[in-house]
């Protein structure tokens, strides 16, 4: 159990982060896409995400609870390090979180600049995220090239969550915001796609750690599948994508959605693989950083008992506000 | 100017964490009022209820949005700036956490969508099963919450293997000595605050004419709920002053300015304690009085500050944030019974009363956040009392950054505030939605509100 709960733990870990980029990813997305759309439609953008944002952003502190509870020396010298991204995302996302009921609440008046401050808030969180994961991935020391690097995903991660967002309203909206969603996510695809190129090609440039896991056979050939499915993924959508759109909407738009979706699944995959079985790579390992072993087991009771009650009741809820998305109204 | 890193780490934390519990002190309460008009309403099927319902339940939106933003942010300070506090007891702390956000954040924050949005697309029946899951993971929250800070005053169920804190007991950690007084005081003090702030949103709507008999009938339940938990809070605060005079004497010792040890001590009503000095400046005292308080005895020993070897929290701030906290206290039982006599009465309140409630809409906050940093600056200099100091877990980050960002956090959330009582009093200018559809309730009426009036249902 010793060797096995820190394994356990950062799947969970990994899970929770893979989830939050994913879920609140799409709502970031619609967030980064809202000035692009009229002030009804806005409503609407708003109204798709509204039920879901609140539990999807919870991942993010189930994500960094976790890191805490089982990772206690790694989080404290993670987040020191990540000290100024950490507390911008943190703003970005206060202002975004606030800005879903004041937009609302404030008074007609104040719609137009809770609006803006809505996108700035996803924006804000969108890049810090980027910037908080670029210095991960180069074991969190501030040369310039690993600036650079961290610069280009702060850069990218916006890119994705706007196909995530985009495809997320091809599956909530009808009409004309689905035809503008179609041309948001076409355009926002090439930026992501590459983005992720770039980033591929230049991780194992800035970690000698990563590029020794990566490039040596046999390992290489087993990895393939990994870069392969993304690009199966990102050739499917744009392939989807360039048929127009009355036949886009005889389409189950969660095949669209799905894509990028993979995309995030093997670049969460690629990741654990270069960093594992480190948590701060080339300074600490998962079992060096991790608590003691009753206090795992004992968040480990909690969490055989939630997991599976939050799954099911986050099913739930998705069924109960599946369908196209309608004016939010408290009655 | 030269800042101390320390003493910045502080203040923002202390604004990050006095900020962050403002809304869940609102949501913890309010979702037991939501819950009530619910229930009353499917009992009664009175429209009013269904109003006042209406209404509220945007309140608590926009309150638990600014929960769970300022929340999160709390789940990122530990690391950023206090790395030390989980490197040092982070087998205790971290599991409890840990609970928190799997047995309660997860739980209100997905049923939420439910209760806002989903009353058109589910039963009457499941909704009122999410509001209920909701206020039970706001009040799951404040459990797991209190159970680590009072772990953190008063540590039970812990043992050391090589050199290493971890749990002996996790039923001794949770239920530690003093987490059953916090945990009861935090609660009523939440539901305390929603009383108020239901009340003095509702006086404001009366005296503003914003809608009819249904605000009256809102204004006399808080009313009734502040004159029972006033009193219960009064009694529950000196239980959890009986708790602390035995685990935490430094504390009581601060909170009265008690310099000497003595017996049949004295209670200093008004005075500036003066820690240079070792002395209170100009103290208005009654005899006795202090000692049969704290100890319920004529003669009871209070322990001085001056046995503590320096290791006492500082004197001043304690001291008046007492004073606040237990002042506010007062006038918010005599407000509530004044109220009530009339209700009792004249069946409603006169106008003065309703300026009253409404100057203190918002004193929940204030003598919430009095009574924290009553028991927060009275746990200095220890971080976990008698284990850990606060100076020694503290980020090394410099003065500059601190400064930077600490201006940032203050100027966001002065603007968050602005705004917050801004849209509720923009909210309550207005009668509920559900007023301007009327003919759902195939009723008569001239106001949209009176439409709903007719002596059957205004029970």
């Amino acid at each position: 159990m010793e060797t096995a709960l820190p394994l356990i733990f950062v799947s969970i870990m990994g899970l929770s982060l893979l989830l939050y980029v994913i879920l609140d990813g799409y709502d970031l997305g619609v967030g980064l896409l809202l000035p692009l759309a009229d002030d009804d439609e806005k409503d609407v953008m708003i109204a798709s995400i509204g039920p879901f944002w609140d539990a999807n952003e919870t991942w993010i502190v189930m994500g960094i609870g976790v890191l805490l509870i089982a990772f206690p020396s790694a989080h404290g010298i993670i987040l020191t390090e990540l000290y100024l991204p950490a507390t911008i995302m943190l703003l970005g996302l206060i202002l975004r979180g606030v800005a879903f009921d004041f937009r609302v609440k404030a008074g007609s008046d104040k719609k137009a600049m809770w609006n803006r401050i809505f996108f700035i808030g996803s924006l804000v969180a969108s890049m810090a995220q980027g910037w908080m994961l670029g210095s991960y991935i180069t074991g969190l020391s501030g040369s310039l090239t690993n600036t650079v690097f961290s610069i280009l995903i702060a850069l990218c991660l916006p890119a994705l969550y706007c196909v995530l967002g985009a495809t997320w309203l091809l599956i909530k909206t009808e009409g004309e915001l689905f035809a503008k969603a179609v041309g948001w996510a076409r355009k926002s695809v090439l930026p992501m796609a590459l983005g992720l190129f770039f980033v591929s090609i230049a991780t194992p440039m800035v970690s000698k750690v990563i590029a020794e896991r990566w490039f040596q056979l046999p390992n290489f050939i087993g990895l393939l599948p990994i870069p392969i499915a993304s690009a199966i993924a990102l050739v499917l959508l744009a392939v989807l994508l360039r048929r127009d759109v009355d036949s886009l909407r005889t389409l189950n738009p969660w095949f669209l959605f799905i894509c990028p979706v993979i995309v995030c699944l093997m670049a969460a995959l690629g990741l654990a693989y270069s960093i594992f079985p480190d948590i701060i790579i080339g300074q600490m390992t998962i079992w060096e950083a991790a608590s003691h072993t009753s206090a795992l087991m004992f968040t480990f009771y909690g969490i055989c008992i939630a997991l599976p009650c939050i799954i099911l009741y986050t099913i739930f809820i998705y069924r109960v506000f599946s369908g196209k998305a309608t004016a939010l109204s408290y009655d | 100017m030269e800042f101390d890193p320390f003493v910045l780490s502080r203040i923002q934390f202390a604004l990050n964490i006095s900020f962050h519990i403002l809304f869940p002190t609102i949501t913890i309460g309010l979702g037991y009022f939501l819950l009530f008009f619910r229930i009353r309403f499917t009992q009664t099927q009175d429209p009013h209820w269904e109003f006042i319902y209406a209404f509220w339940v945007k309140v608590f939106a926009l309150t638990f949005a600014l929960g769970v933003v300022t929340g999160i942010v709390m789940s990122f300070q530990f690391g950023t700036n206090w790395p030390g506090f989980m490197e040092k007891v982070g087998n205790i702390a971290g599991p409890l956490l840990g609970y928190e956000v799997l047995t309660a954040f997860f739980l209100e924050a997905s049923f939420l969508g439910i209760m806002l949005f989903g009353k058109s697309r589910v039963s009457n029946r499941l909704h009122l099963i999410a509001t209920s899951i909701v206020t039970l993971g706001t009040t799951l929250s404040a459990f797991w919450i209190l159970s680590l800070n009072s772990w953190m005053q008063t540590p039970t169920g812990f043992t050391y293997e090589n050199g290493i804190m971890i749990a002996e007991s996790w039923s001794a950690v949770i239920f530690n000595p003093s987490f059953p007084y916090r945990f009861a005081h935090m609660m009523v003090a939440s539901l305390i605050t929603a009383s108020f702030l239901v009340a003095g949103v509702s006086a404001w709507r009366v005296l503003k004419g914003v809608d009819g008999p249904a605000t009256m009938k809102v204004l006399r339940v808080a009313i009734i709920a502040a004159a029972v938990l006033t009193p219960t809070q009064v009694l529950l605060g000196d239980l959890h002053g009986l708790n602390t005079l035995k685990y935490q004497p430094a504390k009581i010792a601060a909170m009265e300015a008690v310099w000497e040890t003595e017996k049949g001590a004295a209670l200093t009503l008004f005075g500036f304690p003066d820690e240079e000095a070792r002395t209170t400046h100009g103290a208005i005292k009654i005899p006795k009085l202090g000692s049969l308080i704290l100890t319920h005895e004529w003669d009871g020993e209070i322990k001085g500050l001056n046995d503590f070897d320096g290791k006492h929290p500082p004197v001043a701030p304690v001291f008046w944030a007492f004073r606040v906290m237990v002042g506010l206290g007062m006038l918010m039982l005599l407000v509530s019974w004044a109220c009530c006599w009339q209700f009792w009465r004249k069946g409603s309140i006169n106008r003065f009363s309703q300026r009253v409630l409404f100057t203190m809409t918002f004193s929940g906050w204030v003598a919430v956040l009095a009574g924290w940093y009553v028991t927060e600056i009275g746990r200095q200099p220890w971080m976990v009392t008698g284990l850990v100091t606060t100076a020694e877990v503290v980020a090394d980050h410099s003065s500059g950054i601190l400064i930077t960002t600490l201006s940032a956090y203050f100027a966001m959330y002065a603007f968050l505030l602005y705004s917050y009582i801004r849209a509720i009093f923009y909210m309550s200018s207005k009668p509920a939605q559900s007023l301007q559809r009327m003919h759902n309730y195939g009723i008569p009426g001239k106001h949209p509100e009176d439409r709903a009036y007719s002596p059957i249902n205004s029970k």
